[in-house]
């Protein structure tokens, strides 16, 4: 198909560089610089899509980010996106557009049916319909919305593009470079402020780009030119196109989307696709212009039918033209630049102007020029289905509401101008309680609560006159504060066309017995009666309208519906507009692609890894990960085709019975020192510290002050002033924070020092009967009998060399060491100790092992102490001093602490000595009781205990210490199992503890 | 996202500190006695205002110092920043 559509001359779009591109299957060709929208309308295409509700035939509405109807499914640089905005996205060399919405293709839809039930789709439909009976919601009702309903179709496959994010602080950020955006920047720039100027289209200028407009003798574009150029050079100025802000947030955070390289058509392997920017300003300037409400008529969704600054727009900017046979539809002067630009193309319009006959300058002009101009006139109904065959029009009466003339007359496209809305998003979200101005029927903003000034059409300023001179005063005034320098900047000489007053109009009356829709939200298929039904049933808040109707809540956020909506409830209501309010603009402001809001924080990037310094030898011995916070731990090292059962079984056994090392890097380890170091750790720790001698450690308990178990470890004396802290992998950050938090807010006066050490040392546990052995060959020059080294003793000595810290401390309950190293000299520790246990049938071992190992002595670990339990629960209360006031104390002798049917620590055992039995099973008497099954507790923590060759399950259970010897059941319903169970003591091996001591 | 000052590394971005709670509330000294009623309000009874509050933050990703933060708990407005050793009116 030829662009018969395209003008000869006209545009900004490079006529040299022709881009082939396909639309539903059929190949077409537009030109660099065009947009999907003007390159389908250049080949004379307008049915792009089918409505959401009715399925109604649509085509293109607006030029740009107004646009509520075409958006498209887009393949393009080997993905696929939904929802795309047609008037948005660049034309790029292969790109290939399909409808949505649609079945089985846009030109005929069996959804379009919808329309013909139009009755049955009233306001609030889905509301009443679906209700009931409640079986049909998942059979029939929801498969049914689902497949009606939606835009486009998401892709399944992985996003293979690189997203940014960037954060960037500036002085001023000014959103949008039409005149007065870029008065500001200006200004603001040669005052020596840092500027960020945001455009979100291709080309800056905004409606210089379009309207008839010279300043200091240049035309409005290429003013627009040498200001760019000229904030471009500066480098305290950042110039961005193609990039939206689109969110204002707390202290004068604003976020934008930049589109970095949908538009072309190779780029270098690190370009981003999308870049995300967190901008902190001092000021912002809100220059986001306006955008041109529709007036409502029979059929105004029809495609064919333009705002008519839209066909404006494709004139001037594309070289398109969206009719040959124009019909103008307005209320006030704008309409008529439309009017003159068609003429000047050789197009004959026609103007339909809702005011009774008067004069002004473009009045004049028009008429001076010969266009057919219909004074109170406007379109009743468009004819056509998919696409704008004729309209019927009338010559309104003196009231406005009846009609003294009807006629039809033959059109291929109206365009229609009911006046400007000015884009107050931003300044809404930013706090900024609108006001209502009547002498443009529009919010603007009030008051501000942050540090922005709207300027502009986006302030309700519509002349040129008055934009340029609201943004260099105000882009040289905000930026003068915070740089003190103040540069004169002459205002400069402006030509431009004077408007009239416009026409407080905006919805065409019906004859009677004519029933057309007429659309007031195109994307959500509202309609002027779907909001006189919401009224009639009693809606009255405009927020509870919207949601009935959806008025407004679809993806273009009601920006050309928004104000035609409230003025028919302020109609309807009999109330004026401000009494009526308005709904709340939310961020977004434009759709935005959920790649730019993850960045690079994906796969490997998601959070950040750690690993110890032993991880390189894990990885090379078959290690299994697993993550423990953003740590990596080895869970099991695989030989040949073990199972992590048959691998943990080997490992833990192994430790029972000769030796076995295991990476405890993990461990937090906090460093502690001052001269009250003692006195504070008294007040932590449940149990008594004063008297911890040097080269001891002792095993401490700390809680919240609600009395729940925080966190447990082992703590060292060091030197007379100076502890080293240990704390479990899961609560270090944690933990440091309380301490920090007791030193410098509670005690201040306590002269102690904390800092993390987690990182700085590496360290590895020895465990098992011949661990002695393996230590002393390890350290051949110490002494590390049971009497130089007893249990919870220390020592400091060289390992080989380098200095290290020895620790008898026992996790596995086994005769245990722990040796610290600095890290970088981990991996060296690590295998030295494997080479030297190999005469002890050492075998490293995982957390897996680990766990069976603890589970079967009855050691608590982060399942039992999970943020409910006090330390009589877990039968730590030995460790609870009596004599000492400490953190947490009080709560201790709250009542519900001290029943006597208190969940408290058990084990249990299956019946069969096989079943294992499923963490988080819940502990019931009766398996087949009828629901709910009263629980008395729960499973924590499972294992097979290699000591006894069966399983062996740690449990928390009401009354626990009573129920020794009973039997229960353990049942799973998410594993489907029952299992039959005897409770037992929750020490099942070794409960006097001797092995440790040994 | 909140821009806090920090008294110690002037402003910075939300992303860095952690919220620690109401800043008026103060711990019984330890080793007295105290009320099962003083201690229950220390422990459970917060206040929820809607406008100015005097909060604890903690700078983790920076100084690590716990700061005072008076804050506008509906409009987000930061009026004042404090160490916890100063007092905010
Ligand atoms: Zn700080």
């Amino acid at each position: 198909m030829s662009q018969s559509f395209r003008l000869n001359k006209e545009g900004l779009i490079n006529r040299n560089k022709k881009i082939s591109f396909t639309f539903n299957g059929k190949k077409l060709f537009g030109y660099e610089g065009d947009t999907i929208a003007s390159a389908l309308i250049a080949n004379g295409i307008h049915l792009v899509g089918r409505s959401f509700k009715y399925h109604r035939p649509r085509g293109f509405f607006g030029a740009g980010v107004e646009e509520p109807n075409a958006k498209l499914q887009v393949e393009f640089n080997g993905h696929s996106e939904p929802n795309v905005n047609a008037t948005e996205m660049e034309l790029v060399e292969g790109l290939s557009a399909t409808s949505q919405n649609c079945w089985p293709s846009v030109n005929f839809d069996i959804g379009a049916i919808n329309n013909f039930l139009k009755m049955f789709f009233p306001a609030g439909f889905y509301y009443k319909t679906f209700m009931w009976p409640k079986s049909f919601w998942y059979k029939i009702y929801e498969p049914f919305i689902r497949k009606a309903a939606g835009l486009g179709v998401a892709s399944i496959e992985k996003d293979k593009e690189r997203y940014e994010h960037k954060f960037e602080y500036c002085d001023l950020l000014v959103t949008g470079s039409g005149p007065s955006g870029l008065a500001s920047a200006y200004a603001a720039a040669k005052n020596g402020a840092k500027v960020i100027l945001a455009e979100d289209k291709p080309r800056f200028g905004g409606t210089l780009l379009t309207d008839d407009v010279s300043i200091d003798n240049l035309s409005g574009k290429d003013w627009a030119e040498k200001i760019i150029t000229e904030l471009k050079s500066m480098p305290n100025v950042t110039v961005k196109n193609r990039s939206q802000v689109f969110g204002y947030y707390d202290h004068n955070m604003l976020v934008m989307f930049e589109r970095v390289s949908d538009h072309l058509e190779k780029k270098s392997k690190f370009t981003p696709r999308q870049r995300l920017w967190y901008i902190r300003a001092k000021e912002t300037i809100l220059s986001t212009g306006s955008i041109e409400r529709p007036i409502v008529f029979g059929n105004n969704d029809t495609p064919g039918i333009f705002l008519s600054a839209a066909a404006k727009e494709y004139m001037k900017v594309y070289g398109v033209l969206v009719g040959k046979k124009p019909l103008i539809f307005t209320n006030n002067d704008s309409a008529y630049e439309t009017a003159l630009e068609f003429k000047k193309n050789n197009v004959e319009p026609i103007i339909l102007d809702t005011r009774e006959e008067h004069s002004s300058e473009l009045i004049d002009e028009a008429k001076s020029k010969g266009i057919d101009i219909r004074f109170s006139h406007g379109v009743i109904v468009a004819n056509g289905y998919k696409k704008v065959k004729s309209a019927k029009i009338g010559k309104l009466n003196k009231d406005k509401n009846s009609f003294e003339k009807i006629e039809t007359i033959e059109c291929d496209c109206i365009c229609v101008s009911g006046f400007w809305t000015p884009s107050v998003h931003l300044a809404s979200q930013s706090g900024n309680k609108l006001k209502y101005e009547e002498k443009i029927d529009a919010f603007i903003p009030d008051k501000k609560k942050q540090h922005e000034t709207s300027v502009g059409a986006a302030n309700g300023s519509f002349t040129l006159e008055e934009s340029l001179k609201h943004g260099f005063e105000n882009g040289s005034n905000l930026s003068a504060k915070i740089t003190e320098t103040k540069t004169e900047i002459t205002i400069p000489n402006v030509n431009e066309k004077k408007y009239g007053a416009h026409d407080k109009f905006w919805c065409m009356p019906l004859p009677k017995n004519e029933n057309p829709k007429r659309f007031v939200d195109f994307q959500n298929d509202v309609s002027v009666s779907d909001i006189e039904i919401a009224l009639r049933e009693g809606y009255r808040s405009i927020e509870h309208v919207k949601r009935y109707t959806t008025l407004g809540m679809a993806t273009d956020q009601g920006r050309t519906s928004n104000l035609n909506g409230l003025q028919l409830v302020s109609n309807v209501e009999n109330k004026i507009v401000p009494e009526v309010g308005h709904t709340t603009f939310r961020p977004p402001f434009t759709p935005i692609t959920i790649g730019t809001i993850v960045g690079r924080e994906v796969g490997m990037e998601y959070m950040p890894t750690r690993k110890t310094p032993m991880h390189e030898w894990h990885e090379k011995n078959n290690a299994v990960f697993v993550d423990a916070g953003a740590w990596k731990r080895p869970r099991y090292y695989k030989l040949g085709s073990e199972t992590l059962f048959e691998a943990s079984k080997r490992e833990a056994k192994n430790v029972r019975e000769n030796v076995g090392i295991c990476d405890v890097t993990t461990l937090g380890k906090i460093d502690i020192k001052g001269p009250d170091a003692a006195e504070f750790l008294n007040r932590v720790y449940t149990n008594a510290w004063m008297k911890l001698p040097v080269g001891k450690a002792r095993y401490g308990l700390m809680l919240r002050e609600d009395g729940i178990v925080m966190d447990d470890g082992t703590t060292t004396r060091i030197s007379e002033n100076h502890y080293h802290m240990t704390t479990t992998t899961a609560q270090a950050a944690n933990v440091l924070s309380h301490l920090e938090y007791y030193l410098q807010i509670v005690w201040p006066e306590l002269n102690v020092n904390v800092v993390s050490t987690t990182e700085q040392w590496a360290g590895a546990a020895i465990a098992g009967p011949k661990s002695r052995d393996m230590l002393s060959k390890l350290y051949p020059d110490l002494d590390v009998s049971n009497d130089a080294l007893p249990f919870m003793g220390y020592k400091e000595a060289e390992f080989f060399g380098v200095p290290s810290r020895i620790f008898r401390i026992s996790f596995s309950g086994e005769l245990a060491y722990e040796i610290n190293v600095k890290s970088d000299h981990g991996m060296f520790m690590w295998e030295k100790m494997m080479e030297v246990g190999k005469d002890f049938g050492n075998q490293p071992y995982g957390t897996e092992a680990l766990s069976t190992l603890r589970i079967e002595m009855g050691h608590v670990a982060g399942p039992e102490l999970d943020g409910r339990t006090i330390p009589s629960d877990v039968s730590l209360n030995g460790l609870v001093s009596k004599k000492k006031d400490f953190i947490g104390k009080n709560s201790l002798g709250r009542e519900a602490f001290n029943v006597e049917s208190r969940q408290k620590i058990v084990g249990l055992i299956p019946i069969d000595r096989k079943s294992s039995i499923p963490e988080g099973s819940h502990i019931v008497q009766d398996q087949n009781a009828k629901l709910p099954n009263p629980k008395l507790g729960h499973v924590s923590s499972s294992c097979w205990s290699v000591e006894n060759n069966n399983p062996f399950s740690l449990a928390i259970m009401k009354d626990g210490k009573n129920m020794i010897g009973k039997k229960f059941f353990a049942v799973s319903p998410l594993k489907n199992k029952s299992i039959e169970v005897e409770v037992i003591s929750s020490h099942y091996v070794d409960p006097e503890g001797k092995r440790v001591r040994s | 996202m909140l821009y806090i000052k920090c008294p110690y590394c002037g402003l910075r971005a939300q992303k860095e500190f952690s919220y620690g709670g109401d800043a008026t509330v103060k711990r019984p000294n330890i080793n007295e006695e105290v009320s099962s009623e003083d201690w229950d309000n220390f422990v459970y009874m917060r206040k929820s205002p809607r406008g100015k509050h005097i909060e604890l933050w903690q700078h983790i990703a920076g100084c690590r110092q716990w700061i005072k933060v008076q804050r506008d708990t509906a409009t987000h407005e930061i009026f004042q920043t404090a160490k916890v050793t100063e007092e905010i009116r």
